[in-house]
């Protein structure tokens, strides 16, 4: 007897148009894919395949990364500009998370007279256009004797991520259940209580969000980096700008140096996947 | 041991101007189970809300045991409460869960141990202490709650809805099980629910409200023979008493047929003007041969007993009253039958008070 197979078909669906939006999906995907796909090739590749004519076949090699990573007397080296990075990555970051996270309460979980403007000013914060602001900050940085250290870029990045954190944490405390906060509050938990034992457990995937952004953010900023920081404490964005040289050809290592830059950034978005979708269903709760 | 008190609490929501809970006054004795019924909007879960210092009071005051308690935190009101969906903390275990609050009080490890071993043995939570609330089953959750409510031996007891997420079955067999429990334990317990059945067999006694308005409080055979006003009567019982407005008319007609009251029900009318509504519960109303002609539209048969709906026509407009009678029922959809009242009958003024209850029979 012929067994009726299932069918993966909704109410209405034709087979023959579900394949034309499926292949759409794909050349539209693979057509943002392709500049990053021909960065990692162009990374492999040497510089004189790198400016030629593009080739499908070329002689792949680790050369160009060996280029970039051995650092040369006078020129900025990878090493440097990753723990400068890192550092004002973290340090801003966690600035911006222990600022954040009282707001976001208050904002979300008692919220103060005038929430909403207050929510409009942080996010009205970000519709300067940061040229704009560059000048008033350059001469504030050189006043405080801040040019070329790290402390302006943590300064700067911690007031860059900050309304977005608190936005983001906003719409994540949001989400706690109102009868677990009056539950700890009933059981005796005070302020901290009610924070370190029922908000923040429930809300750590959210809040690791919102961290991953705000080092997402940081690490890629290029502006102030570049405008401030012109010769000390030059951080990855600067460091990838470095690879560039006007006498020869700088393609296949400047796309090394992208690549490079990148890896963290992906690797963390990668790792940080898994929790960011964990427990946002919170099946205890019903 | 501890009583608890509402003196005149209001609670007005910011940007509405009806209050959620109005003037409400109640004495909830020492170890009394009192439940706070109503259908939604009512403010009952307000006025627990109130009592737990989880929403603040516009006016009035209230009172666990002898202490003005209106201004005080929730966390040093000695309370604990059950919620409806049991607000588990969703990252410890059973055993944190129930421990939470004595941990917060300070107490060391061991004892807390102890006691949450106890109270667990009593709920048979043993084998679940050590695991996570969402790896448990709904009336585990439940007992979880109450359980995290009884190991703190507060001084009184709130629960709102604590049954509403339980299937019909286990709601029934766990309302007797939190019955029996609230009595051996002996705590001054208010208890929140929309279901009156729920009220009626777990009450002590039950405060009906309606609007933010207390309507009755009294004990359950009270609300039910004695009912204060219309809409207690038409909300405690099931299926709902048969109201008839009736009219000036004396004496009272009902269809064509005339009410014939005791002298009790006869002084209560002769002191009462105005059009008259009468009440009379589903089973003191019988389907037979009585002398109220009218025809039947359902027969529910519940296999125990049956309530036949049937309609007549009064004072020119179709009425439609229910009765219980014993099952088998033999009638059907459509049949002329004769309807006579066989038990009490209540008087309702025209503002909806109950003025009198009176036997009564119809005659033609």
């Amino acid at each position: 007897m012929k067994v009726k197979k299932g069918s993966a078909l909704q109410i209405g669906e034709s087979r023959a148009v579900n394949a034309a939006f499926g292949a759409l999906a794909w050349a539209v995907g693979l057509l943002f894919f392709f500049p990053i796909l021909w960065l990692v090739l162009s990374s492999f590749k040497s510089e004189l395949d790198a400016v030629g004519d593009p080739k499908l076949f070329f002689k792949a090699s680790l050369d160009r990364y060996r280029d970039i990573t051995t650092s040369t007397q006078g020129i900025l080296s990878l090493g440097k500009a990753f723990w400068t990075s890192a550092f004002v990555v973290f340090t801003s970051t966690i600035i911006v998370l222990l600022m954040a996270i009282p707001a976001a309460y208050a904002l979300a979980i008692r919220p103060i007279k005038k929430w909403r403007d207050v929510l409009l000013f942080f996010i009205s914060t970000k519709f300067l256009p940061m040229v704009a602001s560059i000048l008033p900050i350059y001469i504030l940085a050189k006043q405080f004797h801040l040019l070329g250290t790290r402390t302006v870029l943590v300064i700067l990045y911690t007031v860059m991520n900050l309304p977005l954190a608190v936005w983001m944490l906003r719409s994540f405390f949001q989400e706690v259940p109102r009868e677990l906060i009056e539950a700890a509050e009933i059981d005796g938990a005070g302020l901290r209580g009610q924070l370190t034992s029922v908000i923040l457990p429930i809300a750590l995937p959210g809040i690791a969000a919102t961290a991953l952004l705000c080092m997402i953010f940081a690490w890629n900023e290029f502006f102030f980096a570049l405008q401030l920081n012109a010769a000390k404490a030059q951080t990855i964005p600067i460091w990838v700008t470095t690879n560039i040289n006007e006498k020869q050809n700088f393609l296949a290592k400047l796309s090394a140096a992208s690549v490079i830059a990148s890896l963290p950034v992906v690797i963390a978005g990668w790792v940080a996947q898994k929790r960011m979708i964990r427990g946002l269903a919170m099946g205890a709760i019903k | 041991m501890t009583s608890a008190r509402f003196d005149k609490a209001t609670r007005i929501y910011a940007g509405t101007s009806q209050a959620a809970v109005s003037d409400f006054t109640l004495d909830i004795g020492d170890g009394e189970l009192l439940v706070l019924v109503g259908p939604s909007g009512s403010g009952k879960s307000t006025a627990l809300r109130m009592l737990a210092g989880l929403e603040p009071l516009d006016d009035g005051a209230v009172y666990i045991g002898d202490r003005d308690v209106t201004n005080v935190r929730p966390r040093d009101r000695d309370i604990a409460m059950v919620f409806q969906n049991y607000a588990l903390y969703p990252q410890l275990t059973v055993a944190e869960n129930m421990g939470f609050a004595l941990k917060q009080a300070g107490m060391p490890k061991d004892e807390r141990i102890k006691r949450v071993r106890e109270v667990a043995a009593i709920l048979d939570l043993e084998p679940y202490l050590d695991r996570k609330p969402k790896n448990l089953s709904g009336g585990q959750r439940q007992r979880v709650a109450m359980g995290r409510a009884i190991v703190r031996q507060p001084a009184v007891y709130l629960m709102d809805e604590p049954l509403s997420n339980l299937d019909a079955k286990l709601r029934v067999q766990t309302r007797t099980e939190l019955a029996e429990m609230q009595a051996r334990l002996a705590v001054t317990t208010v208890y929140v629910t929309h279901d009156q059945v729920e009220a009626m067999t777990m009450g002590h006694r039950v405060a009906v409200l309606k609007d933010g308005l207390l309507q009755q409080c009294a004990p359950p055979g009270v609300l039910y023979h004695q009912p204060a006003n219309l809409f207690v009567a038409g909300f405690i019982g099931s299926p709902a008493m048969n109201h008839v407005k009736v009219g000036g008319d004396r004496p009272l007609r009902l269809g064509g047929v005339t009410v014939e009251l005791d002298t009790v029900g006869q002084a209560a009318l002769a002191n009462t003007g105005g059009d008259v509504t009468i009440g009379f519960r589903p089973e003191a109303l019988r389907v037979g041969d009585g002398p109220l002609r009218a025809h039947i539209r359902t027969v529910e048969d519940l296999g125990s007993e049956a309530f036949v709906h049937v309609a007549l026509d009064h004072r020119g407009a179709n009425l439609a009253l229910v009765s219980k009678m014993s099952a088998p029922f033999a009638g059907r959809p459509g049949d002329d039958v004769g309807l006579q009242i066989v038990g009490t009958t209540h008087l309702f003024s025209p503002d909806g008070l109950r003025v009198g209850s009176s036997a009564a029979t119809l005659a033609p």
